[in-house]
């Protein structure tokens, strides 16, 4: 028998999607469109692994295993998996016949790589005209670096974010993980729809070729303006802002509890003020922006003072009542919990045949007649094998086991 | 194919967008405006307040805001007053016209002034209405007061960052609203999949404080599997390795920092290598470097002790070599590594440039010309944006 292929609803449904790669940036993007009902088939292999299973903790039960990667299951919800060795005809074969009843394809190898599998653009234009594909890499396909490779942690400190981030008496701090990657997504997703549209309004098929370093620098922006404007280059200033004073992170009662606080004008320090009810409030150098400004550290240490007594959820609930702008510093078990990503359904939980049940941050945006679902857990290598070959491109059973006893599906 | 004036064109040409956002919600007209959308921006009397946010760029004629300028780059502009029933009724005739509606007020402000989604939705069923907010348009904290450090905390993306024997950090340049505006970019650009094939259009509502569960990448699953709390370690990259190793990757140079690591797999083994035979030419290498067994090295499985040896000696070879050194030795060796980048080094970039990433845009409110990024899309080799490239040519 044919297994059932899961039922498809959302925004996107009627679309079809492969993706070849790996990792972070061409994966989310296929993510994304599958969460709107897109049916994203991947093509991968056991002879070549995404590193997202290999390469990443946290793994179910601290054990290694190619089925048991948090970093592999939370970027690729939704889809179905066919393993195709494309080093081989017959394997290539396939992966063109499931190109030619797509809309769209997601690539994210090093350049070339898909050129020498026989799958280029040009190729796989030929055999579907109104193709779109996304290639997405470092620094784009062109330019005397097109063809360097590098981590996502690593451009991330290429493209600026590093060196805004951290003390300004102590060495650049890191962003956690390849921070860049999920930029490159958002700007992804736009250009593979901007890119249906264009094939919509009587275009054929083209090629985006999607650079993850120009994504990167489009949010640094303010800091380039700055320096083409004036020669002024930005530094890192720890949690302290050019507008509100205080901006800071403060410690509460328990172990690394913290909260944010921040005063935007004086009307805000007004209501602060009346909230913590500590004489020095009243010193009339915190009176007005200049001399909290010029006061800072002092301000900094008292505040903290005040705050390392009390309990954060207590403070943060009492100073935002007050009209103050403030947030408890959430560490990752206090996501699961924060009442407003839950009232929004922010993680998904499904279940999994070697994870059971796991947490997949869904979709950010919720659309109001056609909302994102989280509907079923990654797949595993090949799970998909016989309702994509057999159910999809129609093969006959006989012909699945034939494949089997080859090197094909591997 | 190229030449021909209707492909050349971006390819949401002729869709209109009304931009009604302030701060969070900028980057989303923008995207959309690089995707060829013709997005004004309807500014309330006296003009977006966002224009007067420190950092400040000072021009001939006066001041802006840097982030207004840049995020505001290729929107038209219209002052329009919603305070007054005579500006609102302007505002429902712009509707008729519009494909999109881009919003980052309060819940509940656009209903209070009778142009809230019902409205919209009845007066145009084919727009789409846009809500960029901290929270949402509902829940127990939808009106929250939330700034950027608010929404970076309880996002959950400070816990992750600064040095550990200090409190946690935001990054300097704000983010939550990239991250805010970006994310609803898509949400918008799936509502307008979706009504090119119904008709219809759809209220979408990003919330700023989920946007920033991307920047979070596996951090929150280390606490869903296994009950652990990853925690800032500075320029130290964790959670790659199963002994709770730390990796160093930022390191001094003479003339800033660089960004390397002690690596595994194929690609990280020959850049480990690449490392020790520079500094093998420099006369730099202790023994133990150069007689490193790189083909069995572990990454997932090595010691911090191990790591830590190794790293000590690398980082004082790194203390002798210039940004440009670092970089043409790793492009020579296959060393997987960059500089860590101010703005000037962004941008005298040679690869940016190559692409013809910048344009250039004169900014009324400072009387001259700023140079700012632009082309990120890229479409059969010609470079779209809100101005195409000085020399017009495909790149």
């Amino acid at each position: 028998m044919t297994s059932e292929l899961p039922k498809r609803e959302g925004a996107l449904s009627g679309l079809h999607v492969v993706e070849f790669g790996g990792y972070g940036a061409g994966p989310a993007v296929g993510k994304s469109l599958a969460e709107h009902g897109a049916e994203v088939i991947r093509v991968e292999s056991m002879l070549r692994l995404d590193g997202f299973r290999t390469n990443y903790p946290p793994y179910t039960g601290n054990v290694p295993g190619i089925e048991r990667a948090a970093m592999f299951a939370i970027t690729n919800d939704n889809k179905l998996s066919v393993s195709l060795n494309l080093k081989t005809e017959k394997g290539r074969d396939l992966a063109i016949r499931l190109i030619e009843r797509a809309e769209v394809v997601v690539e994210n190898f090093t350049p070339g790589a898909m050129d020498r599998l026989g799958l280029g653009h040009d190729a796989m234009l030929l055999c579907n005209p109104k193709l779109v594909t996304l290639s997405t890499c470092n620094q784009g396909r062109t330019g005397p670096q097109a063809n360097r490779a590098g981590f996502g942690s690593h451009l991330t400190s290429l493209s600026g974010f590093t060196e805004l981030t951290g003390w300004p008496d102590r060495q650049p701090a890191l962003l956690w993980g390849p921070y860049i990657d999920y930029i490159a997504v958002a700007y992804g997703v736009v250009a593979v729809l901007a890119g249906l549209e264009r094939v919509r309004r009587g275009g054929v098929g083209c090629h985006i070729d999607l650079s993850q370093y120009e994504t990167g620098v489009q949010w640094m922006a303010p800091a380039l303006l700055r320096y083409f404007a004036d020669g002024e280059v930005m530094d890192r200033q720890g949690n302290r802002d050019s507008n509100a004073v205080p901006h800071g992170v403060f410690p509460c009662t328990g172990y690394q509890r913290w909260c944010a606080i921040s005063v935007h004008d004086d009307a805000e320090w007004v209501r602060f003020a009346a909230e913590v009810g500590e004489p020095w409030v009243k010193e009339p150098e915190f009176a007005d922006v200049q001399g909290r400004r010029a006061n800072e550290n002092r301000l900094e240490e008292l505040i903290a003072e005040w705050t390392s007594h009390q309990e954060r959820e207590a403070l943060v609930g009492r100073i935002r009542a007050a009209g103050v702008h403030a947030a408890p510093v959430n560490d990752m078990g206090d996501l699961y919990a924060d009442a407003q990503l839950t009232y929004r359904n922010a993680f998904q939980r499904v279940d999994h045949p070697v994870m059971g049940f796991h947490a997949v941050p869904g979709p950010p945006y919720i659309l109001s007649n056609t909302p994102g679902k989280v509907t079923h857990g990654a797949p595993m290598v090949g799970q998909h094998n016989e309702p994509v070959l057999c159910g999809i491109l129609g093969l006959s059973h006989a012909e699945l086991e034939e494949l089997k006893a080859s090197d094909i599906l591997t | 194919m190229a030449g021909s004036v209707e492909q050349e064109s971006a390819p949401l040409t002729g869709l209109r967008a009304l931009d009604l956002t302030g701060e969070l919600g900028w980057l989303l007209g923008r995207i959309l405006a690089d995707v060829g959308v013709e997005v004004q921006k309807l500014d309330p009397p006296g003009g977006d307040l966002g224009r007067h946010l420190a950092p400040l760029i000072e021009g001939p004629s006066g001041t802006a805001s840097a982030a207004w300028v840049a995020y505001n780059m290729g929107k038209s502009r219209l002052d329009l007053d919603l305070g007054t029933a005579q500006g609102r009724a302007r505002f429902l005739d712009l509707v008729d016209e519009a494909d999109f509606v881009l919003e980052s007020e309060e819940p509940g402000k656009l209903d209070s002034l009778g142009i809230g989604w019902d409205v919209l939705h009845e007066r145009n069923p084919a727009l789409i209405l846009t809500s960029v907010t901290p929270y949402g348009q509902s829940g127990p904290l939808s009106g929250a007061p939330a700034s950027d450090l608010e929404l970076m905390s309880s996002g959950g993306a400070v816990w992750l960052t600064g040095d550990a024997d200090r409190p946690p950090v935001r990054m300097t340049l704000p983010q939550s609203i990239c991250w805010a505006g970006s994310y609803a970019a898509v949400g918008t650009m799936i509502a307008h999949h979706h009504r090119q094939l119904t008709g219809i259009g759809q209220h979408v509502d990003m919330s700023a404080q989920a946007g920033l569960l991307p920047a979070l990448v596996h951090a929150p699953s280390f606490f869903d599997l296994l009950g652990e709390n990853p925690m800032r370690a500075g320029g130290y990259l964790v959670g790659r390795n199963i002994n709770g190793a730390a990796m160093r990757n930022i390191w001094p140079c003479r003339d800033g920092y660089v960004t390397w690591a002690i690596y595994g797999g194929a690609a990280g083994r020959q850049s480990n290598r690449g490392m020790v035979e520079w500094m093998e030419d420099k006369g730099m290498a202790p023994d133990f470097l150069s007689d490193m067994d790189w083909s069995s090295f572990d990454v997932a499985t090595v010691t911090l002790a191990e790591v830590s040896t190794m790293e000590s000696a690398i980082a004082k070879f790194l203390e002798t070599v210039t940004k440009d050194e670092f970089l043409a030795e790793a492009d020579s060796r296959r060393m997987l590594g960059y500089v860590v980048s101010t703005a000037a080094d962004i941008a005298g970039d040679e690869q940016l440039a190559a692409r013809e990433v910048w344009s250039e845009e004169f900014v009324p409110e400072l009387g001259t010309s700023l140079r700012f990024p632009d082309g990120w899309l890229r479409i059969d080799g010609v470079r779209y944006g809100v101005r195409p490239p000085s020399t017009g040519g495909r790149v």
